[in-house]
């Protein structure tokens, strides 16, 4: 029997992919559940798992665009199952085990694959490097200028992020925030906290909780507009800007409002782990309500973020410094954050987004607050 | 029955086996190779790439005194060929290198059986009364030659390549069905020698493959040398008679000869390997299918050289080898396909790496093209090899070589300057940059590179 291989709902505004990758080649007996295939989307690479046991046909090619529901190939459940103990690789990332008999154990070697074929020759030629430094008595002198092509994710990216300013009304609001509250209990509980939760209070729980606090009183954040209605969500997903190699991604935390800051912590961290490795899946990025930026990791004092569409509202923190500001007529020295509230004024006013604003700036300023439901 | 275990069995001692064998050894690993001949060293060292290098050599030198010895002034009242001293020769260079390969394997470790293989299970190879376990195997078995399917090789009247490297006396007349570069070679040894040579061959050119510019200049080289050529044909009918050969072509006219040497192509050897059973998947021409990490459908088993697809090439076979050996051992390893030369031993050689002509237009890239003639370089007037010239390509906007192409006088040696620069991306100006030792045949190479960049000196 021939089952086939179509390509899946991948999520919300997602119509179509691109074969990025074999994982098994056609004629290769597969198990049910195992990987095939990568499919590269805007968002995220996607890997599908066979549905059936038996021998693969693919109908498409590596780097071939492809709808969604397209039909990628097939499974044929009556061939022949070799009698092989399996130790099926990707043929590009290969970790070998090295013969224990002459040598001592090393440790597994991550290897690309060896055969290079004309076309690959041909494409890189197509795609220039920077030329080296040329020998004095060159005449032709070296490029001025550097082209690269965009990959499929960041012209997707890019397309998105125009989209979305153009179908919003962004705009930004600030704030500051006096960190010190925050740094005082993360001085006081850090040890006991680690040594309890297996796991690093950071800022970002404080942030989480502020915010789902202020999306409680301002449920038009934790909105987004369909057609000519807004549709506001009763749960409280908060997306989480990450950075990897690869570009921005923004996985998303789930129900912060039922999460104690050690969860919070915890689940942040393994999103991270697996955004940097690149195994973040479709479910991990969709559906989040609002999101938080930090852009002080990398010491910025100030910025506009952008809006993560369809969501309405953006928060960016940024680098906390300490400077001297004024305290019941008193200068005093302060480490202090500046807080950016990026909205789009189709949902919501401004008056709306100062307000909300402020009410996450109280909470962090004495994080006190949330145990009172103050 | 005595079970034996290894690292890596390779099946076949030929230019991949051998060579990824005692790579093998080098990684440390326990390697056993078995070979079903008698003699180490595959089709290369034993009925191909060797012998007939010796052999074209001895001819070579013969001709060159018998044409332009006067000319350099040297006189003699006669000149005979010993056609039994040159094949003896042949025979002593060929066994003292295969006893070589012998020596190599004792030297690196490498255990070696002589019994035909049998693949019993993805671990297991049963070699003749032995039972060999390896936790990888490498099928390197290498192809044989093709026969017309009217026309079986009797190697008396119907050469292969190997029939036609051993004969007994220097044939009166010889057709070569297929103009390759197999055939080509050999009809050059034999016409060296006064055999009249007559090719006939499927397609409107000579060697497939060629930049074409290469093969109608050589086409030209080769008549003038006595070859005539009946392109476009092919060969429906043969008939052999007592002491001779009629072939049948497609337009009705009929070649005759004494011997008719068939190189129309290899395919795949793999007889009695049991790949079938144990389940290594081949293509329609019996080629071993492998990803790229050379696996075959069985994740332990490995399978190179002509068995595979790609040029059949002896060191295209050795490359693979060194890279299976060194992936097998967690090592990093590549083999970069266009970046391999291809020669032919024809005088003079014709030698080329990277993309032909054809290549590089049809994959639309803008090319620059520089050429220099031998005629022009003072030391190729020196020996009086003044045909040939040299073709290099290089990619308009980066100035990166893409394909060198020679034909020449050791152009199978020169030839390794382009293989260099592919392989570190290098422009054309930075060959032509290069020093150049005066005086050379090299040097064409230096001045073709200015020469596609407008700014030849020489010529």
């Amino acid at each position: 029997m021939k089952i086939e291989i179509v390509i899946p709902q991948l999520g919300e505004s997602i119509t179509e992919a691109v074969v990025a990758k074999f994982i098994k080649t056609s004629g290769s007996y597969v198990e049910e559940g195992e990987e095939l295939i990568e499919l590269e989307t805007e968002k995220v690479n996607q890997p599908l798992y066979a549905p059936a046991s038996g021998r693969i046909q693919w109908q498409v090619q590596e780097g071939q665009n492809v709808a969604i529901g397209a039909l990628l190939g097939h499974v044929d459940t009556e061939a022949k199952e070799s009698q092989v103990e399996k130790k099926e690789v990707k043929p590009e990332e290969i970790k070998l085990e090295l013969p224990a008999s002459k040598k001592e154990e090393a440790p597994p070697v991550t290897l690309t694959a060896p055969r290079v074929q004309k076309s690959a020759f041909i494409e890189q030629l197509k795609e220039p490097e920077p030329v080296a430094a040329a020998p004095i008595k060159e005449k032709s002198e070296a490029p001025r200028e550097m082209r690269r092509q965009m990959t499929k994710i960041r012209k997707t990216i890019a397309a998105r992020l125009v989209d979305s300013l153009h179908g919003s009304a962004m705009l930004t609001t600030f704030n500051e925030v006096d960190m010190s509250e925050i740094i005082h209990i993360r001085a006081r509980y850090k040890e006991g906290f680690e040594k309890k939760h297996q796991v690093k209070l950071g800022l970002m729980s404080f942030f989480i909780k502020a915010v789902v606090e202020a999306l409680k009183i301002y449920p038009d954040f934790n909105s987004y507009i369909e057609g000519e209605e807004i549709v506001t969500r009763t749960y409280y997903d908060i997306s989480v800007a990450v950075s990897t190699e690869r570009g921005l991604v923004v996985p998303v935390v789930r129900n912060c409002d039922q999460l104690g800051f050690a969860e919070i912590e915890s689940i942040l961290g393994a999103l991270a782990k697996k955004a940097r490795e690149g195994k973040l899946t479709i479910d991990d990025l969709n559906g989040g309500g609002f999101t938080i930026t930090n852009g002080g990791v990398y010491g910025s004092l100030l910025s506009t973020p952008i809006l993560n569409p369809p969501q309405v509202g953006i928060l960016g923190m940024h680098k906390i410094l300490k400077r001297p500001i004024a305290v019941d007529d008193e200068v005093v020295v302060r480490p202090m954050m500046n807080l950016a509230l990026s909205y789009d004024h189709r949902l919501v006013d401004g008056k709306e987004a100062v307000s909300f604003l402020i009410a996450v700036k109280e909470i962090l300023e004495d994080p006190m607050r949330l145990l009172l439901s103050l | 029955m005595n079970d034996q275990k290894f690292d890596v069995a390779v099946i076949g001692a030929g230019p991949g086996g051998y060579v990824a064998a005692i790579r093998a050894a080098q990684n440390n690993l326990s390697v056993v190779c078995i070979e079903k001949g008698h003699t180490l060293g595959g089709t290369c060292l034993n009925v191909g790439c060797i012998p007939s290098k010796a052999l074209l050599h001895s001819s070579e030198i013969y001709h060159k005194l018998a044409h332009e010895g006067r000319e350099h002034g040297i006189e003699y009242s006669q000149l005979t060929v010993n056609f039994a001293q040159m094949m003896a020769r042949k025979n002593s260079i060929v066994s003292k290198l295969t006893q070589g390969i012998g020596f190599l394997f004792k030297k690196n470790g490498v255990s070696h059986i002589q019994a035909e293989a049998k693949l019993l299970g993805p671990n297991r190879i049963q070699a003749g009364n032995k039972v060999i376990e390896a936790r990888h195997i490498i099928l390197a078995t290498g192809s044989e030659p093709i026969a017309l399917p009217f026309l079986p090789f009797d190697e008396k009247r119907v050469l292969s390549s190997t029939g036609a490297l051993d004969l007994d006396v220097v044939p009166k007349k010889m057709v070569i069905v297929g103009a390759g570069i197999i055939g080509l070679e050999l009809g050059s040894f034999y016409r060296r020698l006064g055999c009249e040579v007559e090719v006939v061959e499927l397609l409107e050119r000579i060697t497939p493959g060629m930049d074409l510019e290469m093969s109608q200049s050589m086409q030209k080289i080769l008549q003038k040398q006595g070859f005539t050529f009946h392109l476009a044909r092919k060969v429906v009918e043969g008939q052999v008679q007592q002491d001779r050969v009629i072939l049948k072509l497609d337009n009705g006219e009929t070649r005759e000869a004494d011997v008719a040497l068939v190189a129309i192509g290899r395919r795949p050897y793999f007889q009695g390997l049991g790949l079938k059973e144990v389940g290594v998947e081949q293509d329609r021409q019996g080629r071993v299918v492998i990803d790229s990490c050379f696996r075959t459908a069985i994740p332990t088993i490995f399978a190179i050289g002509d068995l595979v697809e790609g040029a059949m090439l002896a060191h295209k076979a050795s490359e693979e080898g060194i890279a299976v050996a060194d992936f097998i051992a967690g090592k990093k390893s590549s083999v970069h396909y266009l970046i391999i030369p291809s020669v032919m031993y024809s005088w003079p050689e014709v030698a080329s790496v990277g993309l032909t002509e054809e290549e590089a237009r049809e994959a639309g890239l803008e090319i620059l093209i520089g050429k220099m003639p031998f005629k022009a370089v003072p030391r190729a007037r020196c020996s009086g090899d003044e045909e040939g010239f040299v073709k290099i390509m290089g990619e308009r906007k980066s100035g990166r070589l893409i394909g060198l192409h020679l034909i020449g006088p050791y152009a199978s040696e020169m030839i390794h300057e382009g293989v260099i620069a592919l392989e570190k991306k290098m422009t054309l100006s930075e060959i032509a940059h290069a020093s150049h030792a005066h005086p050379t045949c090299s040097e064409a190479i230096k001045e073709a590179a200015l020469a596609a960049q407008g700014l030849a000196i020489h010529l």
